[in-house]
């Protein structure tokens, strides 16, 4: 794949070049993490677009805690182990629904015009963002934990079981991108990608065991939620983050997770190809 | 996977190469044959056929919506190519863009850079997805900005830049890797008139230095001053296509020129100038003058005894080569000022 052959072609001054068939993967990689560090510039510069990893969760954590939790465990403190792996997944998801946004609005800029006339991987301008959204989920995640600490929570799994709890998240996060992603290539406009995201982020945050014990629900409702790949992640969080454990829950979990990358990553790259 | 090499062999051989160093050369820099684009039922770019080659400027002149813009971005692998075929030197576009996209630079109509970046920060990052080590994205970046007087905006962010920043900032990011091609999708449009000759100068600079410039603009001075020679594109379609001159010679030797007293009947002047040059006078703006263009030098003579046979007096006139404005009416039955409905569809 990285063949290399002399072009006969040369211009005055222009040094005279190689054409290359393809992308050499060392390249690609470098590629990749010059448009992170194009993503992590854009993040820093303009903060409130890190809204949804910070008071998002804060919000949500606290509220859900102080409503919910004498209903669903009868206090607030019973029911933080139980809420606390749920807001990491809902918050590390919401946070993906920004990856397609920003790609539409991106994609909407003449800077995108000019990735695409550049030699560059076809892939590097939908993994570079990708790559820099990882900060995102760690932020989510740790903002989450944070703030359950400080409300009460204790977390069984110490200081090994948290940290695997945010990786876990981290990789979650990544891999349910690429399902906004692909809307992003697709939908027409970022209000489009917003509608259609939506409707695909709350079935998928919350027809889920994150923040009610399953056994309450109708018997179709639970048959839904043991398929929904999220409450998988959030059974692998609490195992992890409350006890410590890497139980089969974190393989199904990672499972799950694998297979959206396996279907979206295509999907998204294809659909990017087709609109260059 | 896709060869490294061109398909055809129009490419140049080492022979031809070795001690070239004016320009044009023989070799091609853009050839095209029945370029097509339909945008549902509007054929925006319509059978055209185009060669250009290394070392010229190419111009495509055509009023808003001609399609200049769908062809450019065809040629540059922005859009797929319809029906038809394109080579870049030598390379295939349809099957090879990953080739032709390392032997182009394309600046368009609205400035491609990173609204979120500093002039410094847009070029170290273009410079690194092409390839350049950190060290020497940063100082081809300065060389640049240098060049192209943005040294002491480099810190600033590109929404703090004016249009005439951009612009230069938007060529200087399409020259990092100093392409052997270079398409630049009217590079002077909204431009002050400084901004204007100053890109002007820099575009004879990167032709001086060897590259190839294909260029659309819908100045007609801007052809005439910048282009070696001139496609004419109208609704799709190639309506002519030669040197500046050729083209002026295609519609006639000179142009009349005639500005009416006060008070005289314009339009009556210009019925008995239509009647005796069998061609349709262009009304000046203002409408108390026409230009006209002669295929005869000696029938300026025969309208001007005939306006003095009817009274119709004049103020001033000339008789002159004519300007790309005439061409382009003659060519296509309007003036490039006619403002065709937007169907150039951009891409996105």
């Amino acid at each position: 794949m990285t063949a290399t052959m002399t072009n006969p072609i040369t211009t005055g001054r222009p040094a005279a070049r190689t054409v290359k068939a393809s992308v050499p993967v060392r390249e690609a990689l470098t590629q990749i993490t010059t448009l992170a560090w194009r993503a992590l510039i854009k993040m820093s510069r303009n903060p409130e677009q890190l809204v949804d990893v910070t008071f998002m969760p804060v919000l949500f954590t606290v509220m859900f805690g102080l409503m919910f939790g004498g209903a669903v465990s009868g206090s607030t403190a019973h029911y933080l182990p139980t809420l606390i792996p749920g807001i990491i997944a809902m918050t590390t998801i919401t946070a993906c629904v920004a990856a397609g946004i920003q790609l539409r609005e991106d994609m909407d800029k003449g800077v995108f015009d000019r990735f695409r006339s550049l030699p560059i991987a076809r892939i590097a301008p939908l993994a570079g963002p990708m790559l820099a959204d990882l900060a995102r989920y760690a932020i989510a995640a740790g903002i989450t934990l944070t703030v359950g600490v400080i409300m009460g929570y204790r977390p069984g799994g110490g200081v090994p079981g948290v940290l695997a709890g945010v990786v876990l998240a981290v990789i979650t996060g990544w891999s349910i991108a690429w399902i906004f992603l692909w809307i992003g290539t697709r939908a027409r406009s970022v209000g489009a990608v917003q509608g259609m995201s939506m409707m695909i982020m709350f079935p998928l945050a919350f027809l889920s065991n994150a923040f009610v014990p399953v056994d309450t629900l109708p018997g179709w409702l639970q048959a839904v939620t043991r398929v929904n790949p999220v409450s998988h992640v959030v059974s692998a969080l609490r195992d992890l983050v409350n006890d410590g454990a890497v139980t089969a829950q974190v393989g199904w979990a990672l499972l799950g997770c694998a297979t959206v990358a396996a279907i979206f990553i295509p999907l998204a790259v294809r659909s990017y190809s087709r609109q260059v | 996977m896709k060869t490294g090499t061109p398909e055809a062999g129009r490419s140049s051989t080492g022979a031809e190469r070795a001690g070239r160093d004016s320009s044009p050369s023989g070799t091609v820099a853009v050839e095209a044959r029945g370029l097509t684009k339909l945008f549902g039922t509007n054929r925006a770019v319509d059978d055209i056929d185009l060669t250009v080659m290394e070392g010229e400027i190419f111009g495509v002149l055509g009023p808003n919506g001609a399609g200049k813009t769908t062809m450019l971005n065809m040629l540059a692998t922005l859009l797929p190519i319809d029906s038809g075929e394109a080579r870049i030197f030598g390379y295939n576009v349809r099957s090879q863009g990953h080739a032709v996209r390392q032997l182009i630079g394309v600046t368009g109509q609205f400035a491609s850079v990173d609204e979120n970046l500093t002039g410094r920060e847009n070029l170290w990052l273009f410079g690194r997805l092409q390839g350049l080590s950190s060290k020497r994205a940063h100082s081809i970046g300065d060389d640049l900005l240098a060049q192209f007087d943005l040294a002491e905006a480099a810190h600033r962010p590109i929404s703090q830049f004016s249009g005439g920043m951009r612009r230069r900032l938007d060529l200087a990011a399409s020259l990092i890797t100093r392409p052997a091609l270079i398409f630049l999708d009217e590079p002077t449009t909204g431009l002050d008139p400084r901004n204007r000759s100053q890109m002007w100068d820099t575009i004879r600079d990167l032709v001086a230095e060897g590259s190839t410039i294909m260029l659309t603009t819908q100045y007609l001075d801007e052809a005439d001053a910048l282009a070696g020679r001139i496609a004419v594109i109208d609704r799709g379609r190639k309506v002519a296509e030669g040197t500046p001159s050729q083209l002026k010679t295609q519609i006639g030797t000179s142009s009349l020129r005639v500005q009416m007293a006060e008070g005289a009947d314009t339009a009556k002047a210009v019925a008995l100038a239509a009647e005796l040059t069998r061609v349709t006078p262009i009304v000046s703006p203002t409408g108390s003058g026409f230009s006209v263009t002669l295929s005869d030098a000696n029938q300026a003579a025969d309208v001007l005894i005939a306006l003095r046979n009817h009274q119709l007096d004049i103020t001033s006139t000339t008789v002159e080569q004519p300007s790309l404005d005439e061409v382009f009416f003659a060519l296509t039955g309007h003036t490039s000022e006619t403002r065709i409905p937007e169907t150039e569809v951009s891409q996105s």
